[in-house]
């Protein structure tokens, strides 16, 4: 059984039990303490991972290697980040409900399975703890109705894409006879995959693209980041999109690598129009969080260019592109948290006019995010571009690589137009004083995209040692 | 011997299904229902698949269908209303159901089984282990850690249920026991003479203290009325 190879997941779970209930018992709103106890958890469960071993458990349900250690250290970071954020703006709103904390926690148990899963029931289970916890967080401010709306479109898409998958998957036990990852790549291995298998693999792959909102599953993710609150829009745009990635790539490497030639077309189309649409749709935007729903579906279409060319320099662009822009999408969500001005939030663009004259700290590290965001030289963003690009005109794809380098030329405008904003246009007042978390997290994550330059072996090295353990 | 009991209670049981249908007091549809339960938990029994017919006795008997009678006896439905296109529309449902019965008809008659199926099971059927003890194998340990995980989604469900619906009511009554006591001149201990009833000792009001001008009178009543909680 080798149940104890699961342990940062089994300890985060109680601890996550443990926490609910010490939160339900006090009279008084529990907040603070209960999100601390999370951030904690979170932690330890990070250490856990560190030092977890390798193998697969549970009759061959669960599988650990370094990629799946990889992708939950970022999980881990991003959600404990995430939790950041959120302290200081669900007292102001008036969320300050001990729920929410505990609902990250599960969410991120659901990740963590997921990027463990090695069958397709395991991998359904994970990402329904997910998703099931991210559509309470995205109604949690229930008496507006933007967020409200947010919860139950998110909802009703959700249930069509994990329908989608369900059938996917439903098809390919049928006609592989096997759940289990192992099994299955056995099972197809020689190229005699039937076309049942084939037709199942791709309704498998439309759900997960819902999930990472890639065209032309996009359709959700305007309205959802802007209608939930801030600090879930920030967790939205962070660890479950380096989860769904992560398994993602996992399920179309282990089980169905030998079928690449079929799902690679698929990647292809789909990173082409991610970029594309990520790119052009922003342009209009007025509100920041639509703005930065748009650059999380370009984005996305980045990462999705490492995996089309199904090889590992790919592959290993895809981690790396993941992590960077983890961080730098961190940073930019505290700034857009800090937004708020007579303790109103703000969402708009032009609110961030004339930042560099009221507030040059954070105008300074906004253009730090914004740059990188466009891909320019010395900062993180770049090399993340680089290495996925690289990998593309590597392998030969220069199609989608000049489609990819023109999309962040067009991209570019709109963040270097929010520079422009900060910069040169006249003051709209001064924001409201920030908590020394959000600053915190802005000058952290903010340091890292400014310096990667210096030392970009380390994550590097740890993305070679993680996609080399996924296709070895 | 197996063979009769199979004939008789299927019998019991198409017996049962029928009246379901057509007895005109629903109170007693509900119970027809029971009945019906009950013998198709005997033909799973025949069929040896034990833990199926205690599953259809515990949920279908013990929580569908008594859910079923109360709402049958909570709601007023008239069902002779509920009943009255049924001369109207049985031809229509009758070619519904007679196309629908042809259908399965061709599928059972062509049905085939691949010859390898038996082989591909995930969980083929164990040797010499009661269908209980091996259903819990499978789901109790071999695939425990998908059953706790669905534990936690059902548990964050029911997170979520209570986050996004439960409001603390700011109208409810509550008592509150220590600003009851707390409150001067509204408790008085009395010992009442043997055998005196309301009539000879009148009825106590708490002491009236002067209003202040500015309060309505109705504030004053809602204070002491609290005492009587």
């Amino acid at each position: 059984m080798n149940w104890t190879l699961a342990l940062p997941e089994i300890v985060l779970a109680v601890s996550g039990l443990l926490i609910l209930l010490g939160g339900v018992i006090p009279k008084k709103e529990t907040f603070f303490p209960v999100s601390m106890a999370v951030i904690g958890a979170l932690v330890l469960t990070a250490a856990l991972v560190l030092g977890q071993g390798e193998g697969s458990a549970f009759l061959g349900q669960y599988v650990s290697d370094g990629f799946s250690r990889f992708a939950k250290v970022l999980i881990l970071l991003g959600a404990a980040l995430g939790l950041v954020l959120a302290l200081d703006f669900n007292e102001k709103a008036g969320l300050a409900r001990f729920e929410y904390a505990v609902l990250v926690l599960f969410a991120t148990v659901g990740m963590m399975v997921m990027v463990s899963a090695n069958d397709l029931m395991s991998l359904y289970l994970g990402l329904e703890l997910l998703s099931l916890s991210l559509y309470v967080v995205a109604a949690f401010d229930r008496d507006n109705p933007r967020s409200a709306e947010a919860g139950l479109k998110y909802f009703v898409l959700g249930a069509l894409a994990s329908g989608l998958l369900l059938y996917g998957s439903s098809l390919v036990y049928g006609f592989a006879g096997t759940t289990n990852f192992d099994r299955l790549a056995d099972a197809l291995s020689g190229g005699q995959a039937g076309a049942g298998v084939v037709v199942g693999l791709v309704f498998v792959l439309a759900g997960l693209a819902f999930k990472v909102s890639a065209v032309p599953f996009h359709m959700w993710t305007p309205d959802v980041y802007e209608g939930a609150p801030t600090p879930v829009t920030a967790f939205f745009a962070t660890a479950p999109k380096v989860a769904a990635i992560a398994l993602l790539m996992h399920v179309l490497i282990v089980p169905f690598g030998e079928m690449s030639a079929q799902w690679g077309q698929v990647i292809w189309v789909t990173s082409a129009g991610s970029m594309i649409l990520g790119a052009f749709a922003a342009i209009g935007q007025r509100n920041i969080k639509r703005l930065m729903a748009y650059s999380s579906i370009g984005h996305v279409g980045y990462a999705l260019m490492g995996l089309a060319v199904v090889n590992d320099t790919g592959y290993r662009g895809v981690l790396v592109y993941m992590a960077i822009y983890v961080v730098m999408n961190l940073g930019t969500f505290a700034v857009l948290v800090a937004m708020r001005r007579q303790g109103r939030a703000l969402e708009g663009i032009d609110d961030l006019a004339g930042l560099g004259r009221t507030d040059p700290a954070m105008a300074l590290w906004m253009a730090v995010f914004m740059f990188s965001m466009a891909g320019i030289p010395p900062l993180a963003g770049f090399f993340g571009k680089l290495y996925v690009f690289l990998a593309a005109v590597q392998a030969g794809y220069w199609t989608l690589a000049i489609i990819g380098i023109l999309t962040s030329v067009v991209a570019s405008y709109y963040y270097l137009r929010i520079v422009k904003v900060m910069y040169f246009d006249a003051p709209a007042g001064a924001f409201d004083a920030r908590p020394a978390s959000l600053t915190v997290v802005m000058a952290g994550t903010g340091l890292l995209t400014l310096l990667f330059f210096l030392f970009p072996a380390a994550l590097i090295g740890a993305a070679q040692v993680a996609v080399a353990s996924l296709a070895g | 011997m197996t063979v009769a009991a199979f004939y008789l209670f299927a019998a019991v049981l198409v017996a049962s299904a029928v009246m379901v249908v057509t007895s005109r007091n629903p109170v007693h549809s509900v119970l027809f229902l029971i009945l019906a339960f009950f013998n198709a938990a005997a033909l799973f029994l025949i069929a040896g698949a034990e833990f199926l017919a205690m599953i259809l006795v515990i949920v279908y008997v013990g929580a569908v269908a008594v859910l079923f009678l109360f709402v049958v006896m909570m709601l007023d439905v008239d069902f002779a209303k509920l009943r009255e296109g049924f001369q109207r529309y049985a031809p229509i449902g009758g070619v519904v159901g007679a196309i629908l019965f042809l259908e399965l008809v061709l599928v059972f008659g062509t049905w085939t089984f691949a010859t390898d199926a038996a082989g591909l099971r995930l969980n083929p059927t164990p040797e010499g282990v009661d269908n209980t003890r091996a259903l819990g194998r499978i789901l109790y340990t071999d695939h425990v850690f998908l059953f706790q995980l669905a534990g936690l989604i059902l548990l964050v469900a029911m997170i979520g249920a209570i986050v996004l619906t439960l409001r603390g009511k700011p109208t409810s009554k509550r008592q509150d026991v220590a600003r009851q006591i707390a409150r001067a001149g509204s408790v008085n201990l009395r010992q009442p003479p043997l055998g005196a009833g309301l009539g000879q000792i009148g009825i106590e009001r708490p002491p009236v203290e002067p209003p202040p001008e500015a309060k309505p009178k109705q504030v004053e009543h809602a204070g002491h009325g609290g005492g009587h909680h």
